[in-house]
């Protein structure tokens, strides 16, 4: 069973991401944060196995998001993937600057999503 | 997918009216200072909208939102200036999306390719315009472990807080897993009340597992322990404010500054203000009422220490009551730049629409008016202009014939004068052409051809109901509203319209509105038994003229006041009113220049500050009184209309003429 957090403030967005991720099999189960608070609430309540998360967002951003799980002891081993609209790779490359494995830019393709999710569980 | 089109459509169209708020409140605060977090709020949501609209599979619209939101990134980056042309701008753009996602509920064709171009070019523009910074030296002073996390938007804010001098700090909170988010939006509105806060940075390193902490990155303009002891928390310094060792300011001082900077505005009903306003009005009444009885003290027991005592009291009294009075009129005053960029994107649109090329030119944006007066006089100010476009500048062919240049001007201009603020539209079209007036108004029976008028004469004509030297109703300026409208509006607001008309150079209009309704100070006159309010903002001055001095000359009443031909009106017989019989009577001089008029009444009584309450609908076509006021002890008055009278004066001398 792997469980992935989606972390976005966009509802519908968020709606699409879990579609597709349970779109891979009843293996995947997704649960949602629309806001950076809520992530930070949700972590330690869960053994997330990767987290999918958006940049610009209010209160704590994806940036703070991914600096706060991959400084963390108890998070920083959790993948986690950058969906984003930003076209400035700016942002982008400092998210993997700071310890995402992946981004994938809005609009996506289904299986574009699905294979960089399958890439990053994979060990 | 479970998300269907209407799901879109409902984030969609929730997000675009957000954006549309924003914008109004960028466009509000725009003079003052934009806060940055506003224009980063309407990026967001345009990014949003860009983000479900790709998802959607709406390229249309993905593609117009992503060039909009590619627009207010530069405007957020500080590569464009939040101009009012850049403003008016994004309304527009939003007003494309607004229309984008209508058409897409109903199934209808868009075509975005030319917004897209607009924006675009709008875009280069305005960055040539733009300005570059070098504070990255100074950030080097700033660990990278933050500097890494800030995305690109929290780096440019951090530049700007440091290019404008500002400190640039690090508070260290701590606090429980459970409920932080109460707790740190507390200290985050804190933080906003001191400055600027730039990145939240949370963190869990070397805590208990049960919290979280918090390094909120800010810029401010205060000092380290100043911050220290407001925040109440661990606050590091990263770069030192410019100036640092500038003198402190003492603290009265300091709270003054503090209030600008941090731009804390709080949006007020202008009816609380009105409120109290009535309530000083009624302190006033107690004032009054504490003079008369020191006075009558004063008499029964003479100056005694208690009496003199009560004395000083009033007369402090009176003072403070005038000074809450000036802070509340203050608070109601707006610049008159406002509803100028208001204007200013009427003229965009019509001068688009009409296909004239309009150079719009402002002065006196600063100008200060009350927010009530300036509500009501952008109706008004609007029909002017759109006339201006629609009659009085020529088509580009026309101009260039003319000699003139092919785009035309429009100069509005705002200043004080006295206790008024006059507001000009002035353009450089084709004149208001005074024969027509005059032949118009002949075939509408409402002059005798053979009367002999001045120019001026003339031109009131275009102020009376029905009245249009244009046949052709134009799209643009024909909506029903006529120059009359705008005339009795502003005479309702203790204001008048002026016109000024050069034939192929240009027509003016000015408008002069007092600078403040609410509280006007008021000469009480006694008429025969009953007293009236004339409002101060009207008088020049007042005389005493001996009845023999009074000339009649073409059927006017006239004195001769330093050499000038006043005239002259008795206000007990405009109202048919009994007024005293002597050799002698006061004369009250009220208006402008040629719209000067002496006003007889029996005698001065005095000063007095009044609120003018309004005559209820029973009362409303009484002409020739603005309102009613309480002048203490339970008297109310009528208080004048200057303007009215004025009007109805000199139209009657003009009857007298012509019979």
């Amino acid at each position: 069973m792997k469980s992935v957090l989606i972390v976005e403030d966009s509802a519908t967005t968020r709606a699409m991401i879990k579609a597709v991720i349970e779109d891979m099999g009843e293996d995947f189960t997704a649960l949602e944060a629309n806001t950076g608070f809520e992530a930070l609430r949700m972590l330690p309540q869960e053994q997330f196995d990767l987290i999918i998360t958006d940049i610009n967002m209010p209160d704590v951003n994806g940036l703070e998001l991914i600096n706060f799980v991959k400084s963390n002891p108890n998070y920083q081993h959790i993948p986690m993937i950058i969906v984003t609209t930003e076209r400035s790779s700016a942002d982008k490359e400092r998210g993997l600057a700071l310890g995402a494995s992946a981004y994938v830019t809005k609009p996506f393709k289904a299986e574009e999503l699905q294979e960089v999710i399958a890439k990053a569980l994979s060990p | 997918m479970k998300s269907s089109k209407k799901d879109f459509i409902a984030e969609a169209e929730e997000l675009v009216e957000e954006a549309e708020r924003l914008l109004i409140e960028i466009q509000e605060t725009r003079t003052a200072g934009v806060n940055p977090d506003t224009i980063n709020a309407l990026f967001r949501a345009i990014h949003t909208v860009k983000g479900i609209s790709g998802l959607f599979g709406f390229k249309d619209i993905a593609d117009f939102s992503h060039a909009f939101e590619s627009l207010l990134d530069d405007i957020r980056l500080g590569r464009a200036e939040v101009s009012e042309e850049v403003v008016r701008f994004l309304f527009s753009n939003n007003d494309v999306l607004k229309k984008v996602m209508e058409d897409i509920e109903n199934g209808r064709d868009h075509d975005v390719s030319g917004h897209l171009q607009n924006i675009e070019a709008f875009r280069n523009a305005a960055k040539e315009s733009g300005g570059s910074h070098k504070v990255e030296d100074i950030l080097g002073q700033i660990d990278a472990a933050i500097l890494k996390v800030l995305s690109e938007y929290e780096e440019h804010r951090l530049k700007t807080n440091i290019k404008e001098g500002k400190g640039i700090f690090l508070a260290r909170a701590v606090f429980s897993l459970a409920d932080f988010d109460k707790s740190l939006s507390e200290l985050v509105s804190a933080i906003k009340s001191h400055g600027e806060q730039i990145s939240t940075l949370p963190t869990s390193t070397d805590l208990p597992p049960d919290s979280i902490g918090f390094n909120i990155l800010f810029g401010s303009g205060k000092s380290h322990e100043e911050l220290k002891q407001a925040l109440d928390l661990p606050v590091d310094e990263l770069i030192k404010r410019k100036g640092e060792a500038a003198a402190v300011p003492s603290p009265s001082k300091m709270q003054e500054s503090s209030i600008k900077s941090a731009s804390t505005y709080v949006r007020v009903d202008i009816e609380k203000l009105d409120r109290i306003l009535n309530t000083i009005s009624e302190l006033n009444l107690l004032r009054f009422a504490t003079n008369r009885i020191a006075a009558e003290m004063m008499e029964t027991f003479g100056h005694t220490p208690l009496v003199v005592d009560v004395f000083k009291i009033s007369q402090s009294f009176e003072r403070r009551i005038s000074e809450l009075k000036e802070q509340v009129l203050e608070i109601r005053m707006i610049p008159v730049g406002q509803i100028f960029s208001r204007l200013a994107q009427v003229i965009r649109r019509y001068s688009r629409e009409t296909g004239k090329q309009i150079e719009l030119t402002l002065y006196g944006e600063d100008t200060e008016i009350d927010k009530f007066l300036a509500e009501e006089i952008v109706d008004p100010l609007m029909h002017i202009v759109r006339n201006a476009i629609d009659h009085g500048i020529e088509a580009g062919e026309e101009r260039k014939k003319a000699g003139k240049r092919e785009t035309g001007a429009i100069i509005l201009k705002a200043f004080q004068r006295g206790n008024h603020v006059v507001i000009e539209a002035r353009d450089d079209g084709a004149g208001i052409d005074v024969e027509r007036v005059k032949k118009k108004a002949s075939e509408k029976g409402i002059l005798i051809p053979e009367a002999e008028l001045n120019n001026r004469e003339i031109l009131d004509f275009i102020f009376m109901p029905g009245f249009s030297t244009k046949a052709a109703v134009s799209e643009i300026s024909g909506r029903g509203v006529g120059m009359d409208v705008v005339k009795e509006k502003l005479s309702s607001l203790g204001g008048f319209v002026d016109v000024e008309t050069e034939k192929g150079k240009g027509t003016a209009f000015i408008l002069t509105v007092p600078i403040t309704l609410a509280i006007l100070k008021a000469l009480i006159v006694r008429i025969g038994a009953e007293k009236f309010a004339i409002p101060l903002t009207s008088l020049s001055e007042s005389l005493l003229i001996d009845h023999k001095d009074v000339q009649t000359i073409e059927g006017k009443e006239v004195y001769n006041l330093r050499g000038e031909m006043l005239p002259i009106v008795s206000i007990a017989s405009m109202f048919g009113l009994e007024g005293d019989v002597s050799e002698r009577s006061y004369a009250v001089v009220v208006g402008y220049g040629e719209r000067r008029l002496g006003l007889f009444v029996d005698e001065l009584i005095g000063q007095h500050e009044v609120v003018i309450k309004s005559l209820g609908d029973y009362f409303k076509g009484l002409r020739g009184f603005a309102g009613a006021a309480e002048i203490g002890r339970h008297e109310v008055i009528l208080v004048i209309d200057v303007e009215s009278v004025i009007e109805e004066s000199l139209s009657r001398q003009r009857a007298m003429r012509h019979v």
